[in-house]
C-alpha cells in the first residue's frame, strides 16, 4: 500500500477525501428521517399560531437561543428544576430548532404557564425589576414596537412547504386569528382554540390598543412546554424512545 | 509579454468587469424590489462593490500598461496582503467586540437598552467576526501562499484570487451588519440568512477552483502535506455549508427563510456542522498553517512524513463522527450520542499525532524558543492545540458532559482552542508573511511579538481558568441537593456565583485584545518599511526570501 496516488494526483485525493468526510454524516444524519423515536408522533403537539410564530422568530431575531436552552435532559435535577425531559416530538415544528447550547438564563423549554403575563411583560422590559440579580438584557422596544405581521400568511405558506402542515383554512385565517389571539375580547377566539386548542389568550403587553412585538414574543413564552399533557404520556408505551 | 498573453488580460479584463457589473445589477435590484431596510442595505453593499470592482478595473486596466496583477517574483501575492491586513482589522474588531460581551455579563447595564447593542445580536456577531471573519482571511491568505510556493505556481486565474478574497469579505460585512440590524438564521455559527449564504457559495466555489487549479499546474511531483489539510478544509466546508443552510426564503425579496429540517433533525445537522466547522475550518484548515509554517520558520523539515499521513487521514474520518457529542441526554436517540462521544474520543489519537509531529518539528532547534518569538507564539499554539484537544473528549463522555454541558466550561474549552491554538497560530503566520509579502527585510521590532506573546498568553490563562471555575461550580450548583432531597440552589443563586469570574474573563480578553494592537502597530510600522529597530536579533528567515542573506554553513 503506498500513499503516492494521492499524492501525485489531486483528484484522487479530493475523492478521498470526499469519501472520508461523507460517512459519518451519512451514519449519524439519515437514519434520523425514518426511525421512529425521531418521527414519532405525540398527541398534542400542533404548529404554532400565527401570534405565536411571530413571536418565535422574534425570539430567534434577538439571539434569545444564545443564553437560554431549550432541552431538558434525562437528568434527576433538570427533570426536578424544569419539569419532563423534552421529547423528540416537541420540537418537531421548530424551523430552526432552539434547543441552545448554553444557559446562561435557565431553560425554556416549558416556562409556559410558570409566570403570569404581567411578570413576563415586566421581566422582558427590565429583567432587573422582577429579578435583581439577573444579567439578563432589557429589551423595553419590544413594547413600543408594532408587530408586522403583514406578511404572516407568505411566512405559514414556507413553513408548510418545509413540513408544518398548517391547512388551507389555517391560512386563510391566519390574520384574523393572530388578531384573536391578542385580544380576548374578540369573536374570532373560539375558532383560533379550534384551531389551536390550549393557545393562551390574553392582552399580552397589557395594552389592548395595538398588537407589539411584546405580545407576541410572551404568547410564545407561555405556549412552551405545555402541548403535550405528561399527566396521560406514557413514556413506555406506543411512544417508547 | 507575448501577443496571446495581451489578449488573454483584455479578454479577462472585460470578463472581469462585466462580472462586477453583473453583481452590482443584482444588489441594486435586491435594494430596489425588497420592502425590508435592512436587506435594502444589502442590496446596496453588494450593488457598491460591484461597482468599484468595475470602476476600478476600468480605470486601471485599459490603459496603456494594462494591470499588472502579478509580482516580480512570478507569485499572485496582491490578494494575500488584502486578506493578511482584512485578518489583523477583523481580529481586533472580532476581539473587541468579544471582550464588550463578556463585560455585559458582568454588568448588563452595557447592554444599553437598544436592540443592536444587546448580548443576543453582539454575540454571533463576535463568533462570526472572529472564526469566519479572522479566521477566515488568515486561511486565504495561507492557503494562496503556501499552494503557490509548494506547488513552484502563480494561483489560477487573473481575477479569481482577488475575487475570492474581496468576495469573502463583502460577505463578511453582510453577515455582521445583517446581525446587529436583526437578521439572522437563528442557528449557532451557521446565523447569515439565505442571501448571504448564496453569495458565499460562490465565493466557495471559486476558492476551491483557484486551490486545486494551482495544485494541478504545480512544477513538483509531489503535493505538499499542508495542501492536503488546506484542500480537505475547504471541500468539507463546503458540504457542511450547502446541506446546513438548505432553506426556503419566504420570498426572494425577504431576508427571512425557514430551514428545511426541523427539530431533531436539525439539532444533528447543526451540530454536525458545528463540530465540523470546528474540525475542518479551525483544526484542518490551521494544520495546514502549522504543517508549512512551523518548519519554514524554524529550518527543520516536518518531524515525520509517515505520521502526517496517518494525523491526515485518520482526523478527517473521525472528526466527521463528533458533533452528536453536543447533544448527550437529549431527545437525539442514544446510539448517535454514544457514536459521537465514542468517536471523539478516538479523536484523540490523531489530534495528538498532529500535535506531536507539529511540535517534533523543532528537533534540533528548540534553543529558538528562546530566541525568537514567532516560533515561541507558533509552538505554543499547538501546545494549546494538544490541550485543547485532550479536554474535548474528555468532555464528550456523557459522564462529564452531563455536568459541562451548558456550563461556561463549553465556553472556557472553546477559547483555549480559539485563543490558544487558532490565534497564537494565525499570529505566528502573519509575522511570518509580513515582510515576506511586502518585500521587507525583517519585522519593525521583535520585542513588540515577544510583548504581544506574553500579554496574551497571560490572558488566555485568565481567560481559561475562569471559565474552568465558574464552569464546574455552576454545574455542580445546578445538581446540588439538600439533606431532605430539595435542589439546593434556585437557577439566579448560581448565576450571581459567576459575577467574579465574568469579570476575571473579561480582563483576560481585554489583555488580548491589547495585545492584537500591538501586532496592529507591528505590522503597519513593517508595512510601512520603517527601518526595524532589531533586526539584528531577528533570524535569517524573519527576512523576505528575495532578501535573505545566505546561510553562514
Amino acid at each position: 500500500m503506498t500513499h503516492e496516488p494521492f499524492e501525485k494526483n489531486s483528484i484522487i485525493l479530493l475523492i478521498g477525501i470526499l469519501i472520508m468526510v461523507s460517512i459519518g454524516g451519512l451514519v449519524q444524519i439519515a437514519p434520523l428521517f425514518w426511525i421512529d423515536s425521531t418521527i414519532e408522533k405525540v398527541s398534542g403537539m400542533r404548529p404554532y399560531s400565527p401570534l405565536e410564530q411571530a413571536g418565535r422568530n422574534i425570539y430567534v431575531r434577538e439571539g434569545c437561543y444564545l443564553c437560554h436552552s431549550q432541552m431538558i435532559r434525562t437528568l434527576r435535577d433538570e427533570v426536578e428544576r424544569y419539569g419532563h425531559y423534552s421529547l423528540a416530538a416537541e420540537s418537531m415544528y421548530d424551523h430552526p430548532f432552539q434547543w441552545g447550547s448554553k444557559r446562561t438564563g435557565p431553560d425554556l423549554a416549558r416556562v409556559g404557564g410558570k409566570y403570569s403575563d404581567a411578570w413576563q411583560r415586566e421581566h422582558l422590559i427590565n429583567p432587573r425589576a422582577v429579578v435583581p440579580e439577573s444579567i439578563m438584557p432589557s429589551y423595553p422596544w419590544l413594547a413600543t414596537t408594532k408587530l408586522d405581521y403583514s406578511k404572516i400568511v407568505e411566512n405559514m405558506q414556507t413553513l408548510n412547504m418545509v413540513g408544518v402542515p398548517y391547512t388551507q383554512d389555517m391560512l386563510a385565517k391566519a390574520k384574523v386569528d393572530l388578531e384573536a389571539q391578542a385580544n380576548p375580547d374578540s369573536a374570532g377566539v373560539k375558532d383560533l382554540l379550534a384551531r389551536y386548542p390550549k393557545a393562551k389568550v390574553g392582552v399580552f403587553d397589557g395594552n389592548a390598543q395595538e398588537i407589539t412585538e411584546l405580545d407576541a414574543v410572551i404568547a410564545y413564552l407561555q405556549m412552551l412546554g405545555t402541548l403535550v399533557d405528561f399527566a396521560k404520556f406514557d413514556a413506555s408505551g406506543p411512544n417508547l424512545r | 509579454m507575448t501577443d496571446t498573453t495581451v489578449e488573454r488580460h483584455a479578454f479577462s479584463d472585460a470578463l472581469a468587469v462585466a462580472g462586477g457589473g453583473l453583481v452590482a445589477l443584482v444588489g441594486a435590484m435586491i435594494a430596489i424590489k425588497t420592502t425590508d431596510m435592512a436587506m435594502a442595505f444589502h442590496g446596496v453593499v453588494l450593488a457598491l462593490a460591484g461597482i468599484l470592482a468595475a470602476l476600478y478595473i476600468v480605470t486601471h486596466a485599459f490603459g496603456a500598461k494594462g494591470l499588472q496583477l502579478t509580482d516580480a517574483n512570478g507569485y499572485t501575492d496582491g490578494p494575500i496582503r488584502v486578506a493578511v491586513v482584512a485578518a489583523v482589522f477583523w481580529g481586533i474588531a472580532g476581539f473587541l467586540v468579544g471582550d464588550i460581551i463578556a463585560w455585559q455579563l458582568a454588568f448588563p447595564a452595557l447592554n444599553l437598552d437598544l436592540p443592536w447593542t444587546t448580548f443576543g445580536r453582539l454575540r454571533p456577531l463576535h463568533t462570526s467576526a472572529v472564526i469566519f471573519a479572522f479566521g477566515g482571511n488568515v486561511l486565504i491568505a495561507t492557503s494562496f501562499y503556501v499552494v503557490q510556493r509548494t506547488s513552484q505556481a502563480s494561483l489560477l486565474g487573473r481575477y479569481m484570487p482577488y475575487f475570492v478574497v474581496w468576495g469573502f469579505n463583502v460577505f463578511i460585512a453582510i453577515a455582521g451588519t445583517g446581525y446587529l440590524l436583526g437578521i439572522t438564521q437563528g442557528k449557532e455559527y451557521a446565523e447569515p440568512e439565505w442571501y448571504a449564504d448564496l453569495w458565499l457559495t460562490i465565493v466557495w466555489v471559486v476558492y476551491l477552483l483557484v486551490f486545486l487549479g494551482t495544485v494541478m499546474k504545480r512544477k513538483e511531483p509531489h503535493i505538499y502535506v499542508a495542501n492536503w489539510f488546506y484542500l480537505a478544509f475547504i471541500v468539507t466546508v463546503a458540504m457542511l455549508h450547502l446541506v446546513n443552510n438548505a432553506t426556503i426564503p419566504v420570498s426572494i425579496f425577504e431576508p427571512k427563510s425557514y430551514i428545511v429540517f426541523a427539530g431533531v433533525q436539525d439539532a444533528m445537522t447543526q451540530w454536525w456542522y458545528g463540530h465540523n466547522a470546528v474540525g475542518f475550518f479551525l483544526t484542518a484548515g490551521f494544520l495546514g498553517i502549522m504543517y508549512y509554517f512551523v518548519p519554514k520558520r524554524v529550518e527543520r523539515p516536518v518531524y515525520s512524513y509517515r505520521l502526517s499521513i496517518i494525523h491526515f487521514w485518520t482526523l478527517i474520518f473521525l472528526y466527521i463522527w463528533a458533533g452528536p457529542h453536543h447533544l448527550h441526554y437529549t431527545a437525539l436517540p442514544d446510539w448517535a450520542q454514544t457514536l459521537g462521544m465514542t468517536f471523539s474520543i478516538m479523536l484523540w489519537m490523531p489530534s495528538w499525532g498532529g500535535m506531536i509531529n507539529g511540535l517534533m518539528t523543532l528537533s534540533g532547534a528548540w534553543d529558538k524558543l528562546r530566541t525568537d518569538p514567532v516560533v515561541r507564539l507558533l509552538a505554543v499554539s499547538v501546545a494549546f492545540y494538544g490541550m485543547s484537544t485532550f479536554e474535548g473528549p474528555l468532555m464528550s463522555i456523557k459522564a462529564v458532559n452531563s455536568l459541562s454541558h451548558y456550563t461556561d466550561w463549553t465556553i472556557g474549552h472553546v477559547h483555549s482552542g480559539a485563543l490558544g491554538w487558532v490565534a497564537m497560530v494565525s499570529f505566528g503566520a502573519i509575522y511570518c508573511l509580513v515582510p515576506w509579502l511586502w518585500q521587507r527585510k525583517a519585522l519593525y521590532s521583535l520585542k513588540l511579538v515577544e510583548w504581544h506573546f506574553w500579554i496574551s498568553t497571560l490572558g488566555i490563562l485568565l481567560y481559561i481558568t475562569a471559565m474552568w471555575v465558574s464552569g464546574i461550580l455552576q454545574g455542580l450548583m445546578w445538581r446540588a441537593y439538600d439533606k431532605l432531597g430539595f435542589l439546593t440552589y434556585s437557577f439566579v443563586e448560581t448565576v450571581e456565583a459567576m459575577h467574579p469570574f465574568y469579570i476575571i474573563r473579561a480582563i483576560g480578553g481585554g489583555l488580548f485584545v491589547l495585545g492584537s494592537l500591538i501586532m496592529a502597530y507591528n505590522v503597519w510600522r513593517t508595512i510601512r518599511g520603517d527601518e526595524p529597530v532589531d533586526a539584528k536579533d531577528q533570524p535569517r528567515v524573519a527576512a523576505a526570501p528575495e532578501l535573505r542573506p545566505q546561510a553562514a554553513e
